[in-house]
C-alpha cells in the first residue's frame, strides 16, 4: 500500500523564452487542471514550474501529450499551524534526523497553510514528522 | 570508353550483391581486428551477425570527422604502421590535424577510381595532364598524378603557384588537360590574359578536372566559354583517400564506383534513408579501406544520389553537385569551429536529444558562442542545481573539444527549429 502522505508534484521544465510560461499555463487551463499549490524556481537560463494539482496522473498525461517536459516528483505536505514557530518545528525535526530539504514552498488554504517540501528521503521524513506529532497532508486532501 | 567495363556497367542487382559481400567482410574484419570500430559497434549494440542484407548496413553506427581528430595520429588504424606506405594530413582545426594512412591496396583502389574517372571523360594515352593541385600532404596533387599515369597520360606535376611558369609549360608541352581548383583556373586565365596569352587560341587545353572547393554551373559556363574547354567536376576528400570520382561525358552527376564506395543519403534531422534523388546528407563507406575504418562516415556534404543507368552506360550511382556542407566552418575568436565538433560532443551526452543550434554574436570586439540544445524529456530533473550541473558539464565538454568557451542553453523538445534538406544550425549574428 502506497503511503498516503506522499503527494505527487508535477515538475515542468520552462525554457528561457518569452511566452513559454504562458504557453504552459495555457495547457493547464485547456485541460482544466486545478492547481492547488505552485512554485516557480528559476535560474538565469531556465525555470522549473512545480505544481500540486488534483488528479496528477491525468494532468501528467495531458501535459506530456503536448510535448512539454514534465516529471512526477514525490513531495510531502506539512500542515502549518497559524502560529509562530511552526516552520521551525518541522525543519528542526528533519534537520536533527539528517534529512535534507531540497526545496519547499507554501500554500495558503482556506483553513490551514501547507508547506510542500521535497526531501532526500521521503518515506523517512514522513515517519519522523508523524512521530513528532506534525500533521501531514493526505493525498485525498488535495 | 570504360576503364573497367565489368564493374562500371555491372547490373545493379549484381553490384548490390557484391557490395553486401564487401560489407560483410569489412565489418567482420573490423569487429575482430579494429578496436575503435569494435567498441563503436559494441556501444551501438550491433554485432557482425546483425548484418544480413545490404539494408542492414543502416544498423551500423556512424563515424565522424571528430573520430579522426580524437584518434590522432594513428590510434584508429587497423594495420601496423609497417603496412602503411603513405600518409597524408589535413590542416588542423583548433590546432589538431587529421592524419590518413594508406596501405598498398588503399593506393591501388584510389588510383583505380581515378583511372576510371579520367577514362570516362576521355583522358588517356596521348594526353598531357597538368596537375596544378597542391602536392604534398594535400591529397589532390598525388591523387591525380597516379591516376593520370595509370591511364597512360603524361603528367606535368606543376603543383600550385608560379602561374606564369605554369602557363609557359602549358604552351610548350602541349598540355591538353588541367586538374586544379576552379578558382585557380580562373586566376590562371586572368594571368594569361595579362601575358597576352589566349588559352582558347594559344594552348592545346581541351579539358579541366575541377574540384576541392564548391563551384557552380554558372562558373562552369564561364570557364568553358572563355577558355574553349570542357570542365568536369571531381569529388573526394582526404578521408575517402582523396579526389576519386568525376562526372562522365554526360555531366549528369558524379559517378561513384560502387565496388569502392557505398553511399547513402540521409535526412539530416531524422537520419532516415532518403529516396533516390532526394537531397540530404551524404554518408559514405569505403568498402576496400584497409588502413583504418571508414564506415558510415558523416562527411557533412549535402547532395542527392541518382541510381538509374546513365546515358554513358555506367550503372554506378551518381551524386549531384555538392550544394553545401552541413558543416560550414565558423571562426570564433580566431579559432576554427566546426558544427560537427559540437554535434559530436552533444551526441555523447545522454541527456541531450538530436536538435541543437549554434548562435554566434559579437559584443564589442569579443565573439560569443551559445549552443542551444534540446533536453530529452526523460532526463529532466526537477532540481535547479541538477540542471545547472548538466549545463556546466556540457560546457566543460564543449570547451575540451572546441578549445573555446561556449554558453549552453537547455531547451524543451520541439522548441528548436526543424529543417527540410539542409539543416541550418548556425545563426551568425556578428556584423563583420
Amino acid at each position: 500500500m502506497e503511503n498516503e502522505n506522499i503527494i505527487t508534484q508535477l515538475s515542468i521544465f520552462v525554457s528561457n523564452e518569452p511566452g513559454r510560461l504562458a504557453a504552459i499555463a495555457g495547457i493547464l487551463k485547456e485541460f482544466k487542471i486545478n492547481v492547488k499549490g505552485l512554485n516557480l524556481a528559476e535560474s538565469s537560463e531556465f525555470g522549473i514550474l512545480r505544481a500540486i494539482v488534483d488528479e496528477p496522473d491525468k494532468a501528467y498525461d495531458n501535459i506530456r501529450s503536448r510535448g512539454v517536459i514534465v516529471k512526477k516528483t514525490d513531495v510531502i505536505g506539512i500542515k502549518m499551524k497559524d502560529a509562530p514557530g511552526s516552520l521551525f518545528d518541522a525543519a528542526d525535526v528533519l534537520g536533527k534526523a539528517g534529512i535534507n530539504i531540497e526545496y519547499g514552498y507554501a500554500y495558503s488554504g482556506r483553513n490551514l497553510d501547507y508547506l510542500f517540501v521535497r526531501v532526500d528521503d521521503t518515506e523517512g521524513a514522513i515517519g519522523i514528522l508523524k512521530k513528532a506529532g506534525i500533521e501531514l497532508v493526505k493525498r485525498s486532501e488535495i | 570508353m570504360y576503364w573497367n567495363a565489368d564493374v562500371e556497367c555491372m547490373p545493379v542487382e549484381k553490384m548490390k550483391e557484391l557490395q553486401y559481400r564487401s560489407f560483410k567482410n569489412l565489418i567482420n574484419n573490423l569487429y575482430s581486428t579494429n578496436k575503435f570500430y569494435h567498441d563503436r559497434m559494441r556501444s551501438a549494440g550491433v554485432l557482425p551477425d546483425d548484418i544480413r542484407s545490404l539494408d542492414d548496413v543502416r544498423k551500423l553506427p556512424f563515424m565522424y570527422k571528430q573520430d579522426l581528430r580524437d584518434n590522432y595520429p594513428t590510434k584508429m588504424f587497423s594495420v601496423p604502421n609497417s603496412e602503411i606506405v603513405r600518409f597524408h594530413a589535413s590542416s588542423g582545426t583548433s590546432g589538431k590535424p587529421t592524419v590518413v594512412g594508406y596501405t598498398e591496396n588503399d593506393l591501388e583502389y584510389w588510383t583505380e577510381a581515378l583511372a576510371r574517372s579520367l577514362t570516362s571523360i576521355g583522358v588517356g594515352k596521348g594526353d598531357v595532364l597538368q596537375v596544378s593541385y597542391g602536392y604534398g600532404l594535400f591529397t589532390g596533387g598525388l591523387g591525380l598524378h597516379y591516376g593520370a599515369e595509370k591511364v597512360g597520360a603524361a603528367v606535368v606535376p606543376t603543383g600550385t603557384g608560379n602561374t606564369e611558369r605554369q602557363l609557359e609549360l602549358m604552351q610548350d608541352l602541349g598540355v591538353t588537360v588541367i586538374a586544379c581548383t576552379p578558382s585557380y583556373l580562373i586566376h590562371m586565365n586572368d594571368v594569361a590574359a595579362k601575358m597576352g596569352i589566349d588559352i582558347k587560341r594559344d594552348t592545346c587545353l581541351k579539358k579541366a578536372v575541377l574540384g576541392a572547393e564548391p563551384w557552380t554551373e554558372s562558373m562552369r559556363t564561364k570557364i568553358e566559354t572563355t577558355m574553349g574547354i570542357r570542365a568536369y567536376d571531381i569529388y573526394g576528400t582526404s578521408e575517402l583517400a582523396g579526389p576519386m570520382f568525376t562526372e562522365c561525358e554526360e555531366r549528369d552527376g558524379i559517378h561513384v564506383g560502387s565496388d569502392i564506395m557505398h553511399v547513402e543519403i540521409l535526412d539530416p534531422e531524422t537520419e532516415e534513408v532518403l529516396e533516390n534523388g532526394e537531397k540530404g546528407e551524404l554518408v559514405v563507406t569505403l568498402l576496400k579501406k584497409e588502413a583504418f575504418p571508414m564506415v558510415r562516415f558523416k562527411i557533412k556534404d549535402i547532395t542527392s544520389v541518382v541510381e538509374d543507368t546513365c546515358a554513358c552506360g555506367r550503372t554506378s550511382p551518381r551524386i549531384s553537385r555538392i550544394t553545401g556542407r552541413s558543416d560550414d566552418m565558423l571562426i570564433v575568436r580566431g579559432i576554427n569551429v566546426f558544427p560537427s565538433q559540437i554535434e559530436y560532443t552533444l551526441m555523447k551526452i545522454p541527456e541531450i536529444g538530436n536538435q541543437y543550434m549554434i548562435e554566434v554574436t559579437r559584443e564589442g570586439a569579443l565573439d560569443h558562442m551559445k549552443i542551444m540544445a534540446e533536453l530529452k524529456p526523460e532526463m529532466f530533473r526537477d532540481k535547479v542545481t541538477d540542471m545547472m550541473r548538466l549545463k556546466t558539464r556540457i560546457e566543460v565538454e564543449l570547451k575540451k573539444h572546441l578549445e573555446i568557451a561556449a554558453v549552453v542553453e537547455l531547451k524543451a523538445p520541439g522548441e528548436l527549429p526543424r529543417f527540410e534538406g539542409k539543416a541550418k544550425r548556425v545563426i551568425d549574428k556578428r556584423v563583420m
